[in-house]
């Protein structure tokens, strides 16, 4: 049976620990805040530039630009969006089974797949496995920024356009709700046709174009894929703090059953000591008596 | 016909401005252009400049990083890279922004080049929008 003092000890170590992960909570909880705010700061831009979009794509031929051609498809790219940092749940074994998964059927289906990440984790999983990356992106956690989403979906275009793959999936976190995130795998290229509108709007806009809708079009359309890697990046921050949140959560939860569960065990300890000690005391006086 | 325009100014970093005003001028690539309750539809491309707006009898003067107008009947539309109101702009980083793009504009490199001259008119441009609104 363990001695007092090493439950003494246990308990002192389990304490620290949940102190720990409850400081964690606190700061993801933080982070997470100015995630979503950022989240949100978006979603207009994103939702006005859609809109500029979808009364550019009524007039414009759809071969007008090759992002929005769909080709035969010989080699797919999939870009799989991790954390850098661990101890948040399954966030990121979760994406990464995602992507191995969708790596594997593409594979099945006969496709070449080359393979980039964002995030030390997915890289780390791919290094360890000897597989080749076609691009890595690391040290964005916690300091996303628009250049850098910007960065990202250029290679990507770049690529995109000089034939080495014909199709980008990217795998990520998207964020629900607090407690649940859910694992996403979204088209990136070619661009999916914008859906049309309705008939009456379409007659109220019969725009003009400065310098021409070309240009116009040759330069929103790469924007528009900025967007979707930047509020990628987003909703994988925002997740990935939630994920943390709720993962230190349960860590200081478990951490205190654990120590009502020594404390009890440290208490029975004591009180066996004492009663052993009692015994000795009555056993010797009994003895002195005779 | 509407009396006024709504003048819209998003950024991915969120909304800049959005407000009724009277008339606005905004630097379009082709140059700057004025639009007035009532333009036809109008789509064009932005360079990074200032754009201007009446709004009763005063002038509001906003830093603009390209991107895009939208102009319709009634509504200015603005999707920039990013944007400031003329009393938002931070002087002193403008101006530490354009010494550390001219000094980078001295080696001889062409891409670096090209993207420190980039950053030399923003930061030209955010200095003349805050001296406009009579800050600086």
């Amino acid at each position: 049976m363990a001695t007092l003092r090493d439950i003494k000890r246990r308990i002192n170590s389990v304490k620290s620990t949940a102190k720990i992960t409850r400081a964690m909570k606190m700061v993801s909880a933080a982070k997470l805040r100015r995630a979503q705010e950022r989240m949100f700061a978006l979603r207009p831009y994103a939702e006005k530039i859609g809109e500029v979009l979808s009364s550019l794509s009524q007039p414009v031929e759809q071969d007008i630009h090759p992002l929005l051609m769909p080709r035969p498809r010989k080699t797919v790219e999939v870009l799989i969006l991790t954390s850098d940092k661990g101890l948040c749940g399954a966030f990121n074994s979760n994406v990464i089974k995602a992507g191995v998964n969708l790596i594997n059927r593409l594979k099945s289906e006969g496709f070449e797949v080359s393979i980039s990440t964002i995030g030390r984790k997915a890289r780390d999983y791919f290094k360890r496995r000897g597989v080749e990356l076609r691009e890595v992106w690391t040290g964005l956690s916690g300091k996303i920024t628009y250049s850098s989403a910007q960065d990202i979906a250029r290679n990507l275009m770049e690529h995109y356009m000089d034939e080495t793959f014909d199709e980008v999936h990217l795998v990520y976190n998207e964020f629900k709700t607090v407690v649940a995130q859910k694992v996403v795998e979204l088209k990136l290229l070619p661009i999916a046709p914008v859906e049309h509108e309705t008939e009456k709007e379409k007659e109220m806009k019969d725009f003009l174009f400065e310098p021409s809708e070309e240009e116009v079009f040759n330069r929103l359309l790469p924007k528009s894929i900025e967007i979707l890697v930047y509020r990628a990046l987003l909703e994988s921050q925002a997740s990935e703090e939630a994920a943390r949140m709720t993962a230190m959560e349960n860590a200081t939860t478990n951490a205190e059953d654990m120590i009502d569960r020594l404390t009890l065990e440290y208490n029975k300890a004591r009180q066996a000591s004492i009663t052993k000690e009692l015994m000795d005391i009555v056993g010797g006086a009994e003895a002195l008596k005779e | 016909m509407a009396d006024k325009l709504t003048l819209d100014i998003v950024t991915p970093y969120g909304s800049v401005f959005s407000d009724d005003v009277d008339e606005v001028v905004a630097p379009g690539t082709e140059g700057e252009f004025g639009v007035l309750p009532g333009h036809v539809p109008f789509i064009t491309t932005l360079n990074i400049g200032i754009l201007t707006y009446k709004k009763g009898g005063s002038t509001g003067y906003v830093f603009v990083n390209s991107g895009y107008a939208e102009v319709t009947d009634d509504r200015v539309l603005i999707l920039a890279d990013s944007a400031e109101k003329a009393e938002d702009i931070d002087v002193e980083r403008a101006k530490a922004a354009m010494k550390r793009a001219e000094e980078r504009m001295k080696k001889q490199d062409e891409i670096d080049f090209a993207r420190a001259q980039a950053a030399l008119q923003r930061a030209v441009t955010r200095i003349e929008t805050a001296k406009k609104a009579g800050r600086g």
